[in-house]
């Protein structure tokens, strides 16, 4: 469907920018209470009120139209760029109402561009409760736009922005707020002529930004530096001339339109809280009490209907068994395709806790007040305050985060981020986490409160955090760059997270789970059993010959020589041949060769781990008795020594190669497009491969 | 005197900048000269610093407030 008209959303981080866009589109754009939540251009449509189509395009928060970092840099070239497919014909530029003075900025930036304007005026509730007074009608007056006051939160002011869209102007009707020809007469009249730029403004960011715009030719920007140099143009006292010209503008703006009380309320309100989170001695404490808690509830919330699910599928393969005749395809099936299923799917009820948590965390505030207290230690091990949230949001997934690397200005603290994020323990090591801990630690509570299987968790989860500092201290002495970082970052007010949000994260983020693990299980699953279930030449042949002679039969029982077959037949299978292959490599880590089957299987994505354990158990188990995976890894025995294949030591050899084997193919592409090489992803692979390696080794050592 | 010598609660009105980079940024963050900022809180580690200016809450390091030059 063409649209009519396309209209681009702008303003400051966090000021309501993708929550309006949700309500527009009916689309759930990723929102959250700290700056730098969306850091592309995301685009979808709504109807106007006159039944016309408008594309609407939500895009990363800036403080103005020179970009710091990367995210902010994609909405000058949207704005700007004649090329750019997103490029709109109206732009509405989003204003916190109750924090008027620095929005401005921006939209005196935009305004000055000349493309058509509507400002939104939201968050009034809070306005409004901090009894700041807005002459809105003298405000769109002086401004020559029109001014639609808004609480998108509480559903407030859409109809009227909508009906502002559909009467918007084809032409710019708002004045110049400052003339900019006074920064650079000459430059300005040259470029406007030579490129033939109609507006003086855009031609003096040009003069500012041709370095970074793909949409001029080489000798365009050339040209533009050659004249710049000629007119002696130095762009930091130009930039620093323009900000204070438009304050001047807009405090004279404000002077007459809004009246704001001495302290504001909601600002008190925060301070309040800030005093005990960000405490002194406190703040750390509380910290660390938060995530204790949420990897507690993890598995304490988890259990019951984690059995629900286990349950369910246990009475899935009994009936399918009894509906399909036995033979390869029941074998395919059950074996093959559900067993890897059930496996993973079991997961859903912690992977859902886990993604509510993060998401109140990063929707009351309070993520950025981390970012603040750990700034100073991130700067010493070479991050930056601002890693702090993609690796919390490593908890949960590794991309997303990996792509909320480009709020940060530094790009060596950007790369150091981007490196050790897939060392924190993600959603999808917790199948594997959960499954090993429940064979090898007691299902005990410690000091009554505790939950000794919860604690190891917690444990391995801190771990994986301390890992990727460590690591990160490391890179810090290689990775050498003169490039100044700094941190200069607002702090939100804090709020109450929306429960539906939450919930809608819960739900989007198991259902990815669900669908993106289920592919490449299902495929893993179907392929592994292939390789299980057939061996090369006439073996299996052999070996049922083998056991039929009534030799056998007389010293066991039917039962015993069908196990002792099947167990023989998947040790000569392609599978197992593959297995044996690698077994010396992964022995001293204490695996045997149908771990390595799973640890290979693992690379495509770390939750198929326990797709892989069930299918191979599956094909190898009888099927008169039914288990759920924990169970047949439970009984799983060596054969030679008759001893269980997983114990401590090879059970947290394995959680340690998990730890730091970088067992994710998304990542890695995530890593390749956020840095545009190969480099970076090989030698990330590369590093945590050797780490992987050596510390399950160690690991192994140690506790066998 | 500069902004990084501030106590928590103490207020200063911005004069000048130290570093032309910097003032860039600071004041497009809304730090200008003739602005009052109030120093709010202090991480836990005594680096960085919050900072209430143009009605809103700001972060930065001390190596940053301390190219803000006070009256
Ligand atoms: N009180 C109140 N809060 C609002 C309103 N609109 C949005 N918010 C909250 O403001 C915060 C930021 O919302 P987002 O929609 O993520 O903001 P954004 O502009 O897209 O932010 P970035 O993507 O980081 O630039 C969220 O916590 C919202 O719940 C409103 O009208 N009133
Ligand atoms: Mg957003």
């Amino acid at each position: 469907m063409k649209a009519d008209i396309r209209v681009a959303l702008a303003g400051n981080p966090n000021t309501g920018k993708s929550s309006l866009f949700n309500v527009l589109t009916g689309l759930n754009q990723k929102i959250g209470n700290f700056p730098g939540v969306t850091v592309d251009k995301k685009t979808g449509t709504m109807q106007l009120p006159d039944g016309r189509h408008a594309e609407v395009v939500d895009l990363p928060g800036t403080y103005s139209l020179y970009p710091k970092s990367k995210d902010e840099s994609i909405v000058f070239s949207v704005l700007a760029d004649k090329i750019d497919t997103a490029r709109p014909d109206l732009v509405v530029v989003i204003l916190d109402a109750t924090n008027l003075k620095r929005n401005l900025l921006l939209y005196t930036q935009i305004a000055d561009l000349k493309i058509p304007v509507i400002v939104a005026l939201n968050m009034m509730d809070m306005a409004r409760a901090s009894a700041i007074q807005i002459d809105v009608e003298q405000f769109s007056k002086k401004l020559g736009v029109p001014v639609v006051p808004m609480a998108v939160r509480k559903g407030e002011g859409i109809a009227e922005l909508k009906q502002a869209i559909a009467y918007a102007n084809k032409i710019a009707l708002q004045p110049d707020s400052i003339d900019v020809n006074v920064f650079a007469p000459e430059l300005i009249g040259q470029i406007s002529d030579e490129l033939q730029v109609d507006n003086p403004y855009l031609a003096l960011q040009l003069a500012h930004q041709h370095e970074h715009l793909r949409y001029l030719t080489n000798e365009q920007s050339d040209r533009i530096e050659t004249l710049e140099q000629e007119h002696s143009f130095h762009s930091q006292k130009a930039q620093a001339a323009e900000t204070v010209a438009r304050y001047n503008f807009i405090n004279d703006l404000l002077y007459d339109t809004v009246k704001t009380p001495e302290a504001a309320q909601h600002e008190t309100f925060s301070n309040k809280i800030d005093h005990i989170l960000t405490h002194k001695l406190w703040g750390f404490v509380i910290f660390m009490a938060i995530l204790l808690f949420i990897f507690q509830s993890i598995f304490a919330w988890s259990s019951y209907p984690m059995d629900l699910i286990e349950t369910l599928f246990v009475l899935a393969e009994d009936a399918m068994r009894n509906i399909i005749p036995e033979g390869p395809l029941a074998s395919l099936l059950i074996d093959g395709v559900l067993a890897g299923l059930s496996g993973v799917l079991v997961f859903i009820p912690q992977i859902a806790i886990l993604f509510a948590f993060i998401s109140i965390l990063e929707d009351t505030g309070y993520m950025s007040r981390v970012t603040f207290m750990m700034d100073k230690l991130m700067r010493k091990v070479g991050l930056n305050g601002k890693s702090v949230v993609p690796l919390i949001g490593g908890f949960a997934c590794a991309v997303p985060s990996i792509m909320g690397t480009r709020t940060i200005e530094n790009w060596k603290d950007r790369m150091i981020t981007i490196m050790v994020t897939p060392l924190v323990a993600c959603s999808a090591r917790l199948p594997v986490y959960t499954l090993l801990i429940a064979l090898v630690v007691p299902d005990r509570s410690v000091w009554g409160i505790f939950n000794m299987q919860g604690l190891v968790l917690t444990a391995i989860y801190v771990f994986s955090l301390v890992s990727a500092i460590i690591v990160a201290f490391v890179l810090k002495f290689i990775l050498k760059v003169r490039e100044r970082g700094y941190f200069i970052m607002e702090l939100p007010v804090y709020r109450m997270p929306r429960w539906k949000n939450v919930a809608f994260a819960m739900y989007d983020r198991s259902k990815a789970f669900v669908i993106q693990a289920g592919k490449v299980i299902i495929a893993v699953s179907i392929v592994l059993w292939v390789l299980a279930s057939y061996g090369p030449g006439d073996r299996f042949e052999q070996i049922e010959q083998k056991y039929s002679s009534a030799e056998y039969k007389k010293t066991n029982t039917q039962e015993d020589i069908d196990r002792i077959i099947a167990s023989e037949k998947l040790e000569n299978s392609y599978a197992g041949m593959l297995g044996h292959t690698i077994e010396p490599v992964i022995k001293p880590l204490g695996y045997d060769w149908k771990i390595g089957i799973a640890i290979i299987t693992s690379f495509a994505a770390r939750e198929v781990f326990v797709g892989t354990m069930a299918t191979i158990y599956s094909v190898e188990g009888d099927t008169d008795n039914i288990q759920s995976v924990q169970e047949k890894m439970a009984s799983a025995r060596n054969p030679q020594t008759g001893l269980p294949v997983f114990n401590l030591a090879s059970a947290f050899s394995l959680m340690m190669f998990y730890a730091f084997a970088m067992q994710c193919a998304s990542t890695v592409a995530t890593v390749y497009r956020e840095t545009k090489s190969w480099k970076w992803p090989a030698i990330q692979f590369a590093y945590m491969t050797v780490l992987a390696y050596g510390v399950a080794f160690i690991t192994y050592q140690l506790l066998k | 005197m500069d902004l990084s010598q501030l106590e928590v609660g103490q207020t200063g009105v911005v004069k000048e900048f130290t570093d032309l980079e910097m003032s860039v940024k600071l004041m497009e963050m809304g730090c200008l000269p003739g602005e009052t900022i109030k120093v709010t809180r202090v991480a836990p580690l005594g680096d960085p610093i919050a900072i209430t200016v143009s009605g809103y809450q700001l972060s930065l390091r001390k190596l940053e407030a301390s190219t803000i030059i006070l009256q």
